[in-house]
């Protein structure tokens, strides 16, 4: 059999000379239908033009192919050089041969038409299907992504479907004109890790009974082993290592494939939970009890008011030297229950009680988005300045010495401090918050997906600091994040929140290693990992309860079954 | 400098800010009365004299130098120009920044009351004004500020609103940085850009604007020079003096031109995507 897609030495080039800035230089791979090429690397490495240039899609991003061929199958046997194909055959390449989804289903689709109409055009346009016929086949279209009720659920707009949901309708789309081939751009990156585990289970079925090539973007690697056949690592615009996915990731060759295998954090189900200097008897530096944060929601124009139960009866305790990870997904009151500690929320009910510490201020707050919590109009010294400013401290000697210190200690350099934010990477900048948020010398630190949103191997290096400055400077962490590798890496204490609620709370290490909470159990079974070879993840429907409740409904009391020492789990509704 | 050095690499930027360049430099010369003829003497011999070299710009019914008066004329229009402008920016922003901090009812008695302000066309404002103080120079600047102070209330407001929401204030909030600080330090600061392109789009139309009450003799009054004067007296005598109107007509055309330029450039040279990266 005759391979699907054949790329060979292809050469990508931007800008007015494309030959001389060439971001893709000489990559080749084959691709046989059936099968899944995964192309793996970080951000900048060309992964997405290589991609993007297999339907010709580089083009409208000023992109020019220089040199290379691309053999496309079409689906009547014949074989179309893409590399030198008219704009004309590419229309019709890309809707019928080639079907593309990209990582932010939001965006790509229309927001003021039904799902059911996208979907529709999409039949009528490739396929030559007349209204109504369109319309029952996007039907099917949906039914076949597992969207549950689908005949109502063509009425619906984008904004009222959750982003697993619309990552589904962006595949339903996708597979309209059933193509040969389909490219899948980062599409799991914005969405949860238990419905990221849908979107790849939903692909890799797909594929099998469509027998169609599947070639997938990531930065992830540990993502490729659950869906995989061949994969390409790239790195700056070449391909440094390819091959069968059990010889890549088991013997890889190339020190750059064996980096990102290390970099990667491993979720070793509670293994490499830390066993430090945990506080032990010492009074708690932070107790949270029964937090509840209510918004109010409108829920239409006609429609009673209701609240959305943000966080609903939250208690725990965080004690020296401790760090206390929550893990939840989107929506899961995580964010909300850091924000109601630092003041930044009004809370409905609860007590937060903080004990006297060695500032003014014992908690402080590291955020997620390293290039949005810095003024990018300030010098960085003027930035570490501000909370000492704020305290009544005056900028004399002193305090510039303690932010040299600062600043030495998170591993930046001293002339850091006449420069401004952008002038610094991501990993940068974070140390740059973690420097700030230390200045007022705290007892806390909140942490809200403090890694999140730094490359693999940064991430890493931003977690050793944080364990070193714990052990030194005596630091409590409350550490929120939806990745359960980086949060088995960092916390002595684990609290998992679902739906507003602590459905699970314990020693990591026990928590990690037997989960008992249903909830708890679906968020480690998600968890993306290399040593999970071609698995298969089962596609449930389970949808996460509406946090929107009437006004004065309050949820039935919590009842705790205790597991261990430090290990308790709330009994679920049978 | 390095500012002003940006804005003649611009290619706009370059035509932009030498004709303001140009302007300022003609405007500084009359007012020190360092102009070719005496603007404001009449020789009555030489009345109405086509453009030639001793009269370079003509001469009007009264046997003026056109290019005297215009060198006036068009330091009388700057003065009335960045004053009005001055206060309109400081007004505008003031009055956007505390309705984004505010918020609330606040936000919607301001800038409910700047939106009455915008629904008045300029001239009908100034007539309000010359009702009330009668006209004069004075009269045109109030008339203009008041135009423009709704107009950089909402220049101020969105982006304040979209600032107030980010994180680094968030931040600031956490180590409990007072008002003044955040107000100042992190929203101001970072409406510099938006605010300088304002400023110099709101330049280019104050001129027009002042230009029109003048025509109309709610502004400048006579004999003062002023664009908008020297356009109103060249009226009756269009056919037999063209250069009287084209005169006062191309300054203000090319002033315009000038400040929209500058603003473009400004646009671009501020866009915070288009600042220079260094690792």
């Amino acid at each position: 059999m005759s391979a699907l897609l054949s790329v060979s030495d292809l050469h990508v080039g931007f800008g007015r000379t494309p030959a001389a800035d060439e971001v893709v230089t000489g990559v080749s791979f084959t691709l046989e239908a059936g099968k899944t090429l995964a192309i793996v690397g970080e951000s900048g490495s060309g992964k997405s033009v290589t991609a993007l240039s297999v339907n010709r899609l580089v083009d409208f991003g000023g992109g020019r192919i220089t040199a290379g061929s691309i053999a496309l199958t079409r689906g009547d046997g014949s074989v179309l050089d893409v590399t030198k194909a008219d704009e004309r055959t590419l229309t019709t390449v890309r809707g019928r041969d080639i079907g593309m989804i990209f990582q932010e289903p939001m965006t790509s689709l229309n927001p003021v038409m039904t799902i059911g109409a996208q979907i529709a055009e999409a039949f009528e346009l490739n396929r030559g299907l007349d209204r109504h016929a369109a319309r029952s086949a996007a039907r099917e279209a949906l039914e076949r992504v597992r969207i549950p009720d689908a005949g109502s659920r063509l009425g619906y707009y984008p904004n009222q479907l959750s982003g697993g949901m619309r990552q589904r309708v962006m595949i339903a789309m996708a597979l309209a004109s059933n193509p040969r081939l389909l490219i899948a751009d980062e599409p799991t990156t914005a969405l949860d890790v238990t419905v990221q585990a849908q979107i790849m289970g939903l692909l890799a079925e797909l594929r099998d009974e469509l027998g169609m090539g599947m070639i997938f973007i990531t930065h992830d690697i540990g993502l490729v082993a659950g869906i995989a056949d061949d994969v390409l690592v790239m790195q700056a615009g070449i391909a440094v290592e390819q091959g069968p996915i059990d010889r890549v990731l088991d013997a890889p060759q190339h020190d750059y494939t064996k980096h990102l295998l290390n970099a990667v954090p491993h979720f070793r189900a509670g293994q490499a939970a830390r066993k430090d200097g945990r506080g032990d008897a010492a009074a708690p530096v932070v107790a949270v009890e029964n937090l509840v944060v209510r918004f109010p929601a409108a829920r239409g124009i006609f429609g009673g008011s209701g609240e959305v139960h943000a966080v609903d009866g939250v208690d725990f305790t965080l004690k020296p030297g401790e760090t206390l990870g929550i893990v939840g997904e989107s929506g899961s009151g995580k964010s909300t229950t850091a924000r109601a500690i630092l003041d930044l929320v009004k809370i409905t009910r609860g007590e937060i009680a903080i004990a006297a510490g060695r500032g003014k201020r014992p908690v402080q707050m590291v955020f997620q988005d390293p290039f949005g919590s810095l003024n990018p109009r300030l010098k960085v010294d003027a930035l570490l300045a501000e909370p000492a400013i704020a305290n009544g401290q005056r900028v004399d000697a002193a305090l510039r010495d303690r932010m040299k210190a600062l600043i030495a200690r998170v591993g930046l350099p001293e002339d850091a401090l006449g420069r401004y934010p952008h002038q610094f990477s991501g990993g940068q900048r974070q140390r740059l918050c973690i420097a700030r948020a230390l200045m007022l010398n705290p007892e806390v630190v909140v942490l809200d997906e403090a890694v999140s949103a730094l490359d693999v191997s940064v991430q890493a290096q931003v977690l050793d600091l944080l364990i070193d400055l714990q052990r030194q400077v005596g630091l409590s962490y409350l550490f929120i994040s939806h990745d359960m590798a980086v949060i088995e890496r960092i916390a002595h204490r684990i609290a998992v929140m679902y739906a507003g609620q602590i459905v699970e709370i314990g020693d990591a290490a026990s928590v990690l290693s037997s989960p008992q909470h249903s909830y708890t159990r679906r968020l480690i079974a998600a968890v993306p990992a290399i040593e999970r070879r071609r698995q298969r993840f089962t596609v449930d429907m389970t949808q996460v309860p509406s946090l929107v409740k009437p006004v004065g409904y309050e949820p039935p009391p919590a009842r705790w079954r205790e597991i261990g020492p430090d290990h308790r789990v709330r009994e679920e509704a049978a | 400098m390095r500012f002003l050095a940006a804005i003649f690499r611009h290619p706009s930027g370059r035509i932009g800010a030498t004709i303001v360049v140009l302007y300022l430099v003609v405007a500084a010369l009359g007012a020190l009365g360092l102009t070719p003829h005496n603007a404001l003497k009449q020789v009555i011999i030489d009345r109405l004299k086509p453009p030639n070299g001793t009269y370079w710009f003509g001469t009007d019914l009264l046997g003026r130098d056109t290019f005297s008066r215009l060198m006036l004329g068009i330091g009388q229009s700057f003065v009335v120009a960045f004053s009005s402008v001055a206060i309109a920016t400081v007004a505008g922003t003031l009055i956007g920044l505390f309705a984004a901090w505010l918020g609330k009812l606040w936000d919607g008695v301001l800038m409910r009351i700047m939106d009455v302000f915008l629904a008045f066309p300029a001239i009908l404002l100034a007539l309000l004004v010359v009702a009330i103080e009668g006209p004069g120079t004075i009269t045109s600047i109030t008339a203009i500020a008041i135009v423009y102070t709704p107009i950089f209330a909402r220049v101020v407001r969105a982006p304040a609103l979209s600032l107030k929401a980010r994180e680094f204030v968030e931040a600031a909030r956490t180590f409990g940085s007072s008002a003044g600080y955040i107000l100042t330090r992190h929203l101001l600061l970072n409406l510099v850009a938006p605010l300088t392109v304002q400023i110099t789009l709101a330049l280019a139309w104050a001129l027009l604007t002042e230009a029109g009450l003048s025509f109309l003799g709610l502004g400048t009054q006579p004999p003062a020079p002023s664009l908008g004067v020297m356009l109103s007296d060249s009226k009756s005598l269009m056919t037999h003096a063209p250069w009287l109107m084209l005169a006062p007509g191309l300054t203000i055309m090319v002033g315009i031109l000038g400040f929209n330029l500058t603003g473009d450039a400004l646009r671009d040279i501020l866009d915070p995507r288009s600042a220079p990266r260094s690792a």
